[in-house]
This record gives structure tokens, C-alpha cells and sequence, in this order.
């Protein structure tokens, strides 16, 4: 699949531009390849590598690091099911065989109509309401394998739509800083001391530490 | 038994539903400690910081304002990195305070922004956490709007801009110097210390106060109430209320804000209020008292007070605040198995000890489980565990950059020594088998482990 849409462009520089070092972007850059397409496609490696003034390897390398991001497409819903300690003692292991035996894969796999992707996960930090899962990061609770079912059962029919967008789109509200109010990025080799530190030591005669 | 009436000092809008609004955060105060720290010096609100001797919240518990002091002077610019990657296995609070109250975070950034003089600050929350994303980029966009954060903040010439970012998966960029290699773009792998200690060398290789999410939020209540009322809340080395999760085998496992240093593992483990004791009434075997990488505790530390320094000497620490409960019906092996998996999967791969050695931590313990054990095997676990951390002591040695692969060495060193007599049944059990050739396929074998 695609470079980054006309649309995302925008975005997309939008975000650089918050940064005093391109590359800082690449992760946030990634993660908006991943809300286009579902995955981070090679095409749009290249073309993140293009913008931060990077090689495509780098891109690569940063992306690889990463569990979120996905090389190949995936479900549309990810199902990450806890097993760690918390979870464990709680029978995250039994929930995570309920959850292969009901949707017929192992972790790691996707459903073969494309929809479901199990992945066997660390920690998630509901570790007090355990076991938990996530799909599509977003939590699911103290779960039963009947609720597990009905889950499934509601994100088949798209009765859930509104609360768990496809994979790829993490938070659906995203930051913008309106110009008028932009203090601006702060270059590594901006030397100067800050405004307010200025102030206060003519003021006080303090010297910030 | 010691529950104390102790305010709660970060927790205290959680009742409400729109505590993350900006509506609700004004209405309760907030943004008021802003408001009188731009008419105070930076220089005096590092002095109410040092005076409330808060600790650090994310693991290592060092004093906060210590470390904004470590800045070398004259040095510009700085930055502040918020950890916001909370994911030590039993963790439970930063998520939290992210998405009840995102605003008490952002006004505690801005106070640490004008009391160090950092230029810019950067908001890292983990990947995995959409909804704290979503809150903090909502209350980020309110802040803006009223003039809290950005350029000239509340009419004075203090300017900064918050920026939140987030990670994409990886437990180690917890690691503050991984943090900053992954917010420049990079593998999240650590640098070494030194010469990257990041208040002198961070970001950009600038100075970076790097604070987690949990002690950035005791900042606005601080500077309202003053630092004496906080140092007057907790123990004389462990001030203030801290966020315990206890999770696992308990009858009403939850997150509470208790005071610091007074209160036992005791009550949050058995106290009605708390956690409410051990589920179905069974008895306690052991407790992590401070995240997956702490050597567990048992019967005999239930009455340690829950404080920095105590728990330290004896031998284990309070970490990340994560409480992770074992009852008598819990095998010790999978258990054991289960954490060091997840630091097998989490190291990145930079320092051969940590990367060979937790793999093959987690393969000897996995065919152990199996019932393909050797009895030369509980040797070999301590053996390779000394190759990542030397003499296997309290506070640990390292072979490694960073601590993640001493990490794994905790619960092997806890389970072996106390329990070594499961071990030692599981390797039998398979010789046993085997020997009977009636084998049958493993039965403990747990369900979701794979190499």
C-alpha cells in the first residue's frame, strides 16, 4: 500500500514541526502510516524517510523495534489478551486458550475472513482487573470466555464500532496547538536562557540553579 | 495495623466522572498552584519541591528535586521528558492518573517547566494506552486554549510548549535513556551512565530532567499546600501518599492512595479497604511489593512498613508501586517462568548477558515446566543468573547498561532459594515419566507460553 494520503502530508508535517529534531517525528509518523492503512506499509517507510531526511533503513530499524507496529496487515481487530503475572494468577493462560479455541487460531494468527488477529501480550496495566485484554487498545475488563463471545460476537456484527475504531487508529483526538498560542520548538543550539529565568534573576537577584 | 486519614493528594477527583474535563479541574482547584508559581522565583519553587523530599515515583524513588538539581548551571537549553510508559508487569497508577485527571499532570509539568527552566517538554505516554492519549490531547487542547499552556502562560513571560507523543511497544523505553533514544526517533535502547546521565546529557544531548507521571502530579498539590505539609504526611525518609496497586490473589484487588511509609504490606493486602484479604481464605505464599522486578516477599514481611528505606534492607524494593499477590495454590516454577519470560521478550538486544542470558533463563525453566528437566538445571539457572548479575545480591550487580536483565534474575533467585523443593518435583516428575515410558503429553504445561 500507500505513501501518506495529501491529508495525512498535512498532519504529518504538522507534527515534524512540533520537534526542534526532525526525526523525533518517525514514531508518531509511523504510527499515522499505521492508522492509514491498518499496517505500516513499505511505501510509506520510504516516503517517512523522505521527510525526516532519514535513510529508509533507519525507518526500518526504528519500526522494527517496535511491538505496535505491523509489517503486514493484520485483522481488523487486534485481540491482545494479558497473560503476565497479574493476569496469570487470574487465569489470563485459560483465557487466552478460550479465546484460540472460539475463534479457531493460535496467538499470533488471524482469522482467515481477515477480522481477528490474537496476540499473546505483556503487561497492559489493568493488572487489578485481571485478566483483561485489549482490542484495538482499548480495554476490556475481568473478562469471561461468555464475554469474550459476546465481544466477538458484537465487533463481527459492528455493534461496537463506535467505541473500537479498525486497527491502525489509536487516539482518535489529537493535539493542535492554535499558532497565536505556540511558544515554539526550542532548538538543541538555542543557547539563550529562558525568558521567565531572566526575569526572576533581576527581580530577585536569584540565580537559577 | 496503620490506615491513616491521609488526604488524597492525587486521587482526590477519581470520584468524579468528568474529573478529566477542564470544567471539573478548575472547579476543584486546579491550576491554582500555577497561577501563584508565575508570581514566585523558580529558584523558591525548587526549594518547596526539595522541602516536600517527594521521591520518585517511577522505580529508582529518587528525590525529585535532587535530581532537577543535577542541571549543570548556565546550560540551556533544558528539557523535560514525561515517563508516561508505565508497563512494569503489576503496574497500575500512571495509566490512571492520565486518564481521570490529565490536567492535575499537565499543570504539574508546567510547574517543573518553570522551576527548571525547561524550554520544551515532551509528554511520552505508552503506545498502548489510547484512552490516556486521548484525555491528555483533549485536556492539552483546553490548556491551550485558556491560556495555561503555550506562549506567555497566564499573561507572564513564561512560555513552553507540552508536546504528547507516544511509544509504539517496548517495555524497556521505561528506561529513562531509552526513553530519549526513542523520542529522537531511534531503537529504544539505553545509553550508557555516564557519560548520559540525562541531566547533563539528554535529549539532543542537553540537559533533561526526566520525571514519571506519578511524581509530576504531586507537584501541583505541593506548591498550593507548601512542602512542610507534604514532608509532615509519610515517614521521615518516604513523605507525602503514594498509588499501591495489589493485584493477583486477593478478594478486592484495586488501586489505592495510601500514606507513604506508614502503612503495612499487611493492611493493603488484608485491610477491608484495601484489598480484603486472601481469596477463597487461602494462605499467602509470596508477594512481588514493587513490580516484576522486585525479589519477592512472604509471611514474614507482611508487617514491614510500605517504605522506601525499610524495604530496601530487606531486600527487595517498592519500585513501581505494584503489589502482585500469590497464594498457596500458585506454582512457584510457572510462575517464576511467566516474569522471566517477559523480560526475555522485552530486552532489546544491546548488551549480551541480558539477551542471551534471559533467553536461556526462559528455555530452562520452560523445560523444566515441561517435565524435560535436568537436576543439573537449578544449578545452571543461578549460574547464568550470576553472568547477568554478579553474586546475585540486593541491590543487584549488573554485567548490563541498564537494569532490565538483573530484572530477570529476581524471581529466580526469590523462587529457587525459597522453593526449590517444587524444582526440584517438577525435574522428577519428568525423569519419573520418562523413565516409565508411559509418557503422556506435559500436563502443566502452561497454556499460552511459547519459546
Amino acid at each position: 500500500m500507500a505513501r501518506l494520503s495529501a491529508d495525512n502530508l498535512v498532519i504529518a508535517n504538522e507534527i515534524i514541526g512540533r520537534y526542534p529534531v526532525a526525526k523525533s517525528a518517525l514514531i508518531p509518523l509511523l504510527h499515522l502510516a499505521q492508522e492509514q492503512d491498518g499496517y505500516v506499509a513499505n511505501d510509506a517507510m520510504v516516503h517517512i524517510a523522505e521527510l525526516l531526511d532519514v535513510s529508509p533503513a533507519e525507518v526500518l530499524g526504528s519500526c522494527s523495534f517496535y511491538e505496535m507496529f505491523k509489517r503486514e496487515p493484520v485483522g481488523r481487530y487486534l485481540v491482545n489478551v494479558c497473560t503476565n503475572i497479574s493476569c496469570q494468577l487470574m487465569g489470563g493462560e485459560e483465557l487466552l486458550h478460550h479465546a484460540e479455541q472460539s475463534l479457531g487460531i493460535k496467538a499470533g494468527n488471524t482469522t482467515p475472513d481477515g477480522l481477528f488477529t490474537i496476540e499473546d501480550v505483556e503487561c497492559i496495566a489493568a493488572c487489578t482487573e485481571a485478566p483483561c485484554l485489549q482490542v484495538n487498545y482499548r480495554y476490556r475488563h475481568r473478562i469471561t470466555n461468555a464475554e469474550f463471545d459476546r465481544m466477538v460476537d458484537d465487533l463481527r456484527n459492528g455493534r461496537l464500532d463506535a467505541e473500537v475504531p479498525p486497527h491502525g487508529t489509536l487516539a482518535r483526538v489529537r493535539q493542535s496547538i492554535p499558532p497565536d498560542r505556540r511558544a515554539g520548538v526550542v532548538a538543541p543550539d538555542d543557547r539563550r536562557e529562558p525568558a521567565w529565568l531572566q526575569t526572576a534573576t533581576e527581580l530577585t537577584g536569584d540565580a537559577a540553579s | 495495623m496503620a490506615i491513616t486519614d491521609a488526604p488524597k493528594i492525587i486521587t482526590g477527583r477519581f470520584g468524579y466522572d468528568d474529573a478529566h474535563t477542564l470544567r471539573r479541574y478548575e472547579a476543584t482547584g486546579g491550576y491554582q498552584a500555577l497561577r501563584k508559581a508565575v508570581e514566585m522565583s523558580p529558584a523558591t519553587l525548587i526549594d518547596e519541591v526539595k522541602s516536600a523530599s517527594l521521591l520518585g515515583r517511577g522505580g529508582a524513588g529518587f528525590p525529585a528535586g535532587v535530581k532537577w538539581g543535577f542541571c549543570p548551571p548556565g546550560v540551556w537549553p533544558r528539557y523535560l521528558v514525561v515517563n508516561g510508559d508505565e508497563s512494569e508487569p503489576g503496574t497500575y497508577k500512571d495509566r490512571m492518573l492520565m486518564e481521570r485527571d490529565p490536567h492535575q499532570l499537565i499543570e504539574g509539568v508546567l510547574l517543573a517547566c518553570y522551576a527548571v527552566g525547561c524550554g520544551q517538554a515532551f509528554l511520552y505516554v505508552r503506545g498502548e494506552m489510547a484512552l490516556a492519549q486521548e484525555r491528555i490531547a483533549a485536556a492539552l487542547n483546553e490548556a491551550y486554549a485558556a491560556g495555561y499552556a503555550g506562549k506567555n502562560i497566564l499573561g507572564s513571560d513564561f512560555s513552553v510548549d507540552v508536546v504528547l507523543t507516544w511509544g509504539a511497544g517496548a517495555y524497556i523505553v521505561g528506561e529513562e535513556t531509552a526513553l530519549i533514544e526513542s523520542l529522537e526517533g531511534n531503537r529504544g535502547m539505553p545509553r550508557l551512565k555516564p557519560p548520559f546521565f540525562p541531566a547533563a546529557k539528554g535529549l539532543y544531548l542537553q540537559p533533561t530532567i526526566v520525571n514519571n507521571v506519578e511524581t509530576l502530579c504531586n507537584l501541583p498539590w505541593i506548591i498550593a499546600n507548601g512542602g512542610a505539609a507534604f514532608a509532615a504526611l509519610g515517614a521521615e525518609s518516604s513523605t507525602g501518599t503514594r498509588m499501591f496497586a495489589v493485584s493477583g490473589h486477593v478478594k478486592t484487588p484495586g488501586v489505592f492512595e495510601v500514606e507513604y511509609g506508614v502503612t503495612t504490606f499487611r493492611d493493603l493486602i488484608y485491610a477491608p479497604v484495601y484489598a480484603g484479604g486472601i481469596l477463597g481464605g487461602r494462605e499467602l505464599k509470596a508477594f512481588i511489593p514493587g513490580g516484576a522486578s522486585a525479589p519477592w516477599f512472604y509471611a514474614e514481611h507482611l508487617d514491614l512498613p510500605l517504605e522506601k528505606a525499610t524495604v530496601d534492607k530487606a531486600g527487595s524494593m517498592l519500585g513501581s508501586g505494584a503489589i502482585v499477590v500469590m497464594d498457596e495454590t500458585t506454582d512457584a516454577v510457572k510462575a517464576c517462568l511467566r516474569v522471566v519470560r517477559f523480560f526475555a521478550r522485552e530486552s532489546c538486544g544491546k548488551c549480551t548477558p541480558c539477551r542471551e542470558g534471559t533467553n536461556w533463563l526462559e528455555r530452562i525453566l520452560q523445560r523444566i515446566l515441561d517435565g524435560y528437566g535436568r537436576p543439573s538445571d537449578l544449578d545452571l539457572l543461578m549460574d547464568v543468573s550470576d553472568n547477568i548479575s554478579p553474586g546475585i545480591v540486593w541491590p543487584p550487580k549488573q554485567t548490563t547498561i541498564c537494569p532490565l536483565g538483573p530484572s530477570a534474575v529476581s524471581p529466580i533467585a526469590s523462587a529457587l532459594q525459597r522453593f526449590r523443593p517444587e524444582f526440584e518435583a517438577h525435574v522428577a516428575r519428568g525423569l519419573q515419566s520418562r523413565v516409565a515410558v508411559s509418557v503422556s503429553s506435559p500436563s502443566r504445561a502452561p497454556a499460552g507460553s511459547h519459546g
